[in-house]
């Protein structure tokens, strides 16, 4: 194996640069050494200003996503040495504007994120007080694929119809839905299928399958869009045939 | 309430009208949607079929003869081809969209392929007998 590896790093110093720009760099190549260990090498080494964010290092955090590659990817979950010999290309997470370097705008996610309300909803003023929710093995794994969703926004950086159309609510937005839509303790699915049936909801996706491929996690969201589909058209078709009364 | 959402200044990048070719599963994407316009062709020239059979012998012959021209045989051919993708890629999606339980356990995504290609044979099989031997 070699000793180093090419690191070519998008930088974008607003006040420096009109356009995002790659820098290349040299980093010690390592077996257990990450695309994140490398970023850290450089700034601790090379340049203290290179911009990235990053926190456990262990998956979890959901921070340091980027485009690695052409592959969005958790970089601390990423190893060097699977590129060797280079160069390793990183760059910000696509499909999110550039603040600095590697460091995208997520704002837009923050605030669809509240519109799909990914919380249990209920429609009785039970409290802690009055005991807790019963909740069977079965009950728990018909969620729990969908709770495992760290908001690391690689599924809409792999995501194409949210590159064209930033409207879309997403995948991840939409999975975190199905979430709670399918926890036996909710009561909330009504008020998100109002939200989600739109033209920007689910209807917005054409099941490219890629969110599903980079997540880290496994959440399916692909997987979780579709089958809200279904749930949209029944809806829609009860909405239509059944007198009001009825529906539900 | 949340609090309210401050914006910073970024840079906002481009797509470009090719995103689609840089990469095998966006490419795959695209074709797949391409492949709708080849299977409302053969709907439209299945239609045409029927209305030449109920147009009498001579209106038959000529769609029999229009159908060998180099063409329509090009288009067809092609055609095919993207027929025979549509139906691949929608067969794999379906267990991914679907969740179907029997028995209280969850039908595992190869069973359901499988059933789909089987229907898929019955169907052909009745066709062809219907057209060729009845």
């Amino acid at each position: 194996m070699d000793d180093s590896i090419a690191m070519q790093v998008t930088r974008y110093r607003p006040d420096k640069n009109s356009q995002p720009v790659p820098v290349d760099y040299e980093v010690p190549l390592r077996t257990e050494w990450t695309v994140l260990d490398g970023l850290n090498h450089i700034k601790a080494e090379q340049d203290e200003t290179l911009s990235f964010r990053w926190s456990c290092r262990m998956g979890i955090c959901g921070s340091c996503g980027m485009n690695v590659n052409g592959e969005p990817r958790l970089t601390c979950a990423t190893f060097l040495s699977d590129y060797a010999p280079g160069p390793v290309r990183v760059e910000p997470l696509a499909n999110f504007p550039v603040v600095k370097d590697l460091i995208v705008d997520i704002t837009d996610f923050m605030e669809k994120l509240p519109r799909v309300k990914p919380w249990i909803i209920r429609d009785d003023d039970v409290t802690e007080i009055d005991g807790e929710y019963i909740q069977t093995p079965e009950e728990l794994e018909a969620y729990q694929q969908f709770s495992m969703c760290i908001n690391c926004m690689l599924c809409y950086a792999a995501c194409p119809v949210y590159g064209l159309d930033p409207d879309f609510v997403g995948p991840a937005a939409i999975a975190l839905a199905e979430r709670y839509d399918l926890d036996s303790r909710d009561r909330g699915s009504r008020e998100r299928l109002d939200v989600l049936i739109e033209k920007e909801g689910v209807w917005g996706c054409t099941f490219v399958g890629e969110c599903t491929s980079v997540c880290p996690k496994h959440v399916d969201p692909a997987g979780a869009i579709q089958r809200y589909k279904l749930k949209a058209a029944q809806e829609s078709v009860k909405a239509f045939l059944l007198p009001k009364a009825l529906r539900r | 309430m949340s609090a309210p959402v401050t914006r910073v200044p970024s840079y906002q990048r481009r797509i470009g009208v090719f995103w689609w070719v840089h990469k095998r599963s966006y490419f795959l994407f695209v074709m797949r949607e391409l492949s709708s316009i080849f299977v409302a062709w053969f709907v439209v020239y299945l239609l045409m079929f029927v209305a030449a059979v109920a147009g009498g012998q001579q209106r038959y012959d000529e769609f029999l003869d229009r159908a060998t021209s180099p063409l329509l045989l090009v288009v067809n051919a092609v055609g095919l081809a993207f027929l025979v993708l549509h139906t691949v890629t929608w067969f794999a999606l379906t267990p991914k969209a679907m969740v179907l339980r029997l028995g209280g356990r969850r039908v595992p995504g190869t069973a359901m392929l499988a059933a789909q290609y089987v229907a898929l044979a019955v169907v052909s099989a009745f066709i062809y007998w219907l057209v060729v031997k009845a």
